[in-house]
């Protein structure tokens, strides 16, 4: 018969529009909007009835690997100054698809040697695609991608070339937005440290009796 | 880096087939990492035809040219044509090429041999200053007519220009801030020739387009004697999936001429291709097809890995990760074309709304996994960037076993058999199974019309071969049945999931390490893959440097429209949308 | 109830309503009404560029649901609508295009830059056919960083065009100033694009050309052979 398809169809429509209110009926008691539980059972498998996530008032919760624009960690030591993880090796610059990172590097004007902490450090956010290769390439974990996408400005000529001050972060808020990733990487550093710091033992014990082997590890 | 020896042949070959059939006008490409032959160019569409009649190569798949240039004074200098031709009953490729100088590049146009080399020889003759001799309708595709130059050769510079190879040298270790715009005369993108005055230029807009709209329109004889005016679609237009243009020509209702315009979102993919290093193309291929960025990430991997051989095999749990993404992606964009198809049909928006919430579902997967919603970048040369996230795959598990067989099943019950979308769909924009084959389409738009070519089964890649399932295939190559044979596709791939998370094995995901500068040996490749639109390919030719030297993308959407006049002449202007729908394009692959 | 919602958001500061009428009265400038008025309609023109044109209908539909924010209301048409979201590439072919869909919108309109290609380029920047920024041609009111921007930041800069909308006054907008609001001129498609507004820059530039750039590159092999010579 012509029009069983179209009752068909209507019939979809009136499904998802009662399963609104038995949702919300079935929730009655549990808070499904504006609590974390609603949110994440909106985006299960069983979600059903509204879909909505309303933003600001909600906001989805963003998967530890999300990557947005790239920021700086430094660390801070016991006396509460700031040091950059960079080193200024250039490897982020190198490989950043659309060339939108620019680094300075200085010499220490006594020994002529290439301080490892950048003097600047510039990310075009209006070229940044956001690709996460200068966090993936970077072998001292200095450069990772950040979870902060409200970045909306009115002035993209004064704002948008982040400086260093502006990238950089604590690697507290590292550990924050990337537990897991933070976790393994301290992991291979803690192994790396005491790697070294045997090998520096065994080098000492060896070189004792020669002395003046004070030389920094220099890679 | 020392050369590797290529594995691709050896280097006294016996003859083949094709050089038996054209002693001496058909040479064997002996260079190393090469293949295919080189044919004469006198008698270029006399093999073309031998080997489409005669062996049986039905499918062109790409045509493109490649420009080798050196600015080195001994350096032989000319401009390749490249053609790639399948069977479509599957099987491998035959590649030929013809070579012409750069100052008087003239090949003959292997469109009556081929209809669907029709927009591939236009981009060349855009990109690269080929004249296709003979060509019904040889106009710039992607650039305006008017445009100064052949961007795409070796030797053109762009406004922007500031060294031939990436990475920049300014940019590390003293790197002073700048914002490119601020070093050129205008602060813009622009260059002019010298002596151009711009008060006295006058622009025509588009005259080649509409004298060869005139040209194409069709014989249409109605017993009232109207008068046919001509209507522009685009390119901002709500049903034309982005910044598409059709120019049409009218008689009342009918159609009586219809040319496809593009290149509004033509961002020089190419030519950014081949300054970038190998790895830096893999986040721009992401925005290829924006839809579906997992399988341009395949895509380009397999053609690189092709050319570097073993050590860049992909262990086994990545390939099987990388199939999961892969229909992962169909099915999302699947959903996607659905729901806007139906927009088109006129169904505002609430089919749409019930698919992107499957799509969002994920979507959620694809951002817990490589980082982004649509942007994945997730593929590397011999694996993938990193391992699956903790507790996704049951998640995966959940929606591919649960929720979206359901879903497509309800999807099904909803529209399939309404009248509406029948009777619009139906006998609408039919394409004949020779007429696909000839116009080079693929993917849906080519099995909808009763040919069963996946190359996933006709030419297996990765490690499809070791699924089951079926090729979809209808056979009425209608509007309807290009919109079914997506529900067929959805669920054939949902088959293959559940069997991947069944199969998944642990151990490496990637092959050795990830080094951030990869060394590709010299030679060239033709990679493609099944993407959700057709037929994806990446066309590379390595120098054995740190950067392609010849990146060109086959694009499904692109040369699927091809056919779109065809399609579309004699029917009523309300019908263009819909069979544009069903095509379903984006335009980001469209232009590149 | 009602002093709860009405107060806050519509009262100003400054204007003391009694306790017992603050459930019935409030008492505002004409410019907050005005405002508040304009921020909760704001209509988008349905028109997408590129790969953050997906994202823009993704905040259109099920999961962010524009309509939250009076949005819901795309319209192709420019004329009917206030906002145009700049999703995606600017190509040197299609920003005339722009130009006059920006030209054919009334006011009071607005102008959003989608992601990072819409604001000043992208990662396709250095292309032969790309425009750096829309706002080389068109003002833009709100950037939106990102590449593409998720729904989540799309929705944050939509708030923000929301707050700038608040701040303006019926006083001062250009729309009601006795001038009239000139056109902005359509770029053409010459050689390569061209700003009529550059007119007499370009001009200087190729005029000069001939007569800078012809000697400047033999020059310095002329001076290397004068230095040779003596």
């Amino acid at each position: 018969m012509y029009g069983i398809g179209i009752l068909k169809g209507l019939w979809v429509t009136l499904v998802h529009f009662v399963e609104t209110y038995v949702e919300d009926l079935r929730w009655l008691g549990r808070k499904r909007y504006f609590s974390p539980e609603g949110v994440a059972h909106r985006r299960s498998k069983d979600a059903k009835g509204i879909f909505t996530v309303q933003y600001p008032e909600e906001k989805l919760p963003v998967p530890e690997e999300f990557r947005f624009i790239p920021f700086l960690i430094y660390e801070v030591d016991e006396e509460g100054n700031k040091h950059d993880r960079c080193t200024s090796c250039g490897i982020c610059a190198k490989v950043c698809p659309p060339q939108c990172i620019w680094i300075v590097r200085t010499e220490d004007p006594v020994t002529k040697r290439p301080v490892p902490e950048p003097v600047e450090f510039y990310i075009d956010v209006d070229i940044c695609m956001n690709c996460g290769y200068c966090a993936e390439y970077c072998p001292f974990d200095a450069i990772k991608m950040d979870h902060d996408y409200e970045l909306a400005s009115y002035d993209r000529h004064a704002e948008h070339i982040y400086n260093k001050e502006k990238l950089s972060k604590p690697v507290s808020y590292y550990a924050d937005i990337r537990p897991a990733n933070y976790t393994r990487e301290e992991a291979v550093r803690a192994a790396e440290e005491a790697k070294k710091a045997e090998a520096a033992a065994a080098r000492a014990a060896a070189a004792a009796p020669a002395a003046g082997g004070d030389q920094p590890a220099g890679d | 880096m020392s050369e590797q020896a290529p594995v691709q042949e050896a280097p006294a070959s016996p003859p083949t087939e094709l050089e038996k059939r054209f002693p001496g006008l058909v040479k064997h490409d002996e260079r190393a990492g090469y293949e295919g032959h080189i044919v004469e160019i006198a008698n270029l569409v006399e093999v073309a035809t031998a080997i489409r009649d005669e062996m049986g190569y039905d499918f062109l798949s790409s045509v493109t040219a490649v420009d080798y240039y050196s600015e080195a004074p001994d350096a032989e200098n000319f401009i390749e044509v490249v053609y790639h031709l399948y069977k479509s009953t599957g099987g491998g490729s035959l590649i030929y090429k013809v070579q012409v100088p750069r100052d008087n590049a003239v090949v003959p146009s292997l469109v009556p041999v081929y209809p669907g080399a029709d927009f591939q020889e236009r981009e060349a003759w855009d990109l690269y200053g080929v004249k296709f001799e003979s060509h019904p309708d040889l106009r710039r595709i992607l650039m305006w007519d008017g445009f100064q130059g052949h961007p795409m050769r070796k030797d053109w510079k762009e406004a922007y220009f500031e060294e031939e190879v990436k990475p920049f040298k300014n940019r590390w270790p003293e790197g002073q801030v700048y914002r490119i715009e601020d070093r050129n005369p205008f602060g813009k993108n622009v260059s002019y020739p010298a002596g151009f005055d711009p008060e006295g230029f006058q622009e025509i807009e588009d005259p080649n387009l509409y004298s060869s709209l005139e040209r194409s329109a069709m014989e249409y004889v109605e017993d009232i004697d109207t008068e046919q005016v001509v209507v522009n679609l685009g390119p901002q237009h709500p049903s034309t999936h982005g910044v598409f243009r059709m120019a049409v020509r009218l008689d009342g209702e009918t159609i009586v001429g219809l040319k496809p315009v593009m290149g509004y979102l033509h961002r020089n993919h190419e030519q950014i291709g081949e300054r970038n290093t190998w790895i830096m193309n893999m986040p721009f291929t992401d925005r290829l097809d924006y839809l579906s960025s997992m399988s341009n990430n395949f895509g380009y991997a397999l053609a690189v890995e092709r050319l570097m051989g073993d050590k860049a095999a992909p262990p086994e749990r990545a390939e099987y990760i990388r199939v999961l993404m892969a229909e992962l992606t169909r099915i999302s964009n699947h959903l996607w074309a659905i729901g806007f198809l139906l927009n088109d049909l006129g169904a505002f928006f609430t089919p749409a709304l019930y698919a992107i919430e499957e799509r969002e579902l994920i979507l959620d997967i694809f951002e817990a996994t490589a980082g982004s919603r649509m942007m994945c970048n997730y593929f590397r040369f011999g694996g993938v960037a990193r391992d699956l996230p903790e507790g996704i795959l049951p998640k995966i598990k959940d929606l591919v076993q649960e929720r979206l067989p359901r879903k497509v099943d309800e999807l099904d019950l909803y529209l399939s058999q309404n009248e509406l979308v029948r009777s619009r769909g139906e006998g609408v924009g039919v394409i004949t199974p020779e007429d696909a084959i000839a116009f080079s389409a693929s993917g849906p738009v080519l099995r909808a019309s009763g040919v069963p070519y996946d190359i996933r089964r006709a030419d297996p890649y990765s490690i499809y071969d070791r699924f089951k399932f079926d090729v979809a295939v209808r056979y009425h190559g209608d509007v309807y049945d290009r919109y079914m044979i997506r529900i067929d596709e959805i669920r054939q791939s949902l088959r293959i999931i559940q069997q991947v998370i069944k199969d998944m094995p642990g151990g490496e995901i990637l092959n050795g390490k990830n080094p951030y500068q990869v060394r590709v040996p010299a030679g060239e490749s033709y990679g493609r893959v099944e993407s959700p639109k057709g037929e994806l390919g990446f066309y590379i030719v390595s120098t054995g440097k740190a950067n392609p030297h010849r990146y060109h993308v086959r694009a499904p959407s692109f040369i699927n429209l091809t056919i779109l006049e065809k399609m579309c002449v004699g029917q009523k202007i309300a019908d263009v949308v819909v069979n544009l729908g069903s095509i379903d394009i984006v335009l980001g692959e469209v232009d590149r | 109830m009602t002093e709860k919602t009405v107060a806050p958001t519509v009262n100003s500061a400054g204007y003391d309503v009694p306790p017992e009428l603050r459930q019935s009265v409030a008492v505002t400038t004409l410019d907050k009404i005005w405002n508040m008025g304009r921020r909760y309609s704001v209509w988008p023109m349905m028109f997408g560029l590129a790969c953050c044109a997906i994202e823009m209908i993704c905040t259109a539909a099920s999961r962010y649901d524009l309509a939250r924010f009076g949005m819901e209301v795309m319209r192709p048409s420019p004329r009917q609508s206030d906002l145009m979201i700049v999703s995606g590439t600017v190509t040197k072919k299609m920003i005339p295009q722009i130009v006059r869909l920006y030209n054919q919108m009334p006011e009071p309109k607005y102008v959003m830059a989608m992601g990072a290609c819409a604001s000043g380029g992208g990662p396709f920047k250095e292309g032969y056919n790309v425009v750096s920024g829309v706002d080389q041609y068109v003002p833009v009111d709100v950037y939106v960083p990102g590449c593409p921007p998720t729904p989540q930041a799309l929705l944050h800069g939509l708030m923000k065009l929301q707050e700038k909308i608040d701040r303006e006054s019926i006083t001062s907008v250009r729309w009601y100033q006795k001038d009239d609001i000139p056109a902005i001129p359509v770029p053409l498609l010459g050689p390569d694009i061209i700003d009529p507004r550059d007119n007499p820059a370009i001009r200087e530039a190729t005029s000069r050309k001939p007569a800078a750039a012809a000697p400047a590159a033999p020059a310095e092999p002329d001076a290397a052979a004068e230095a040779a010579a003596s």
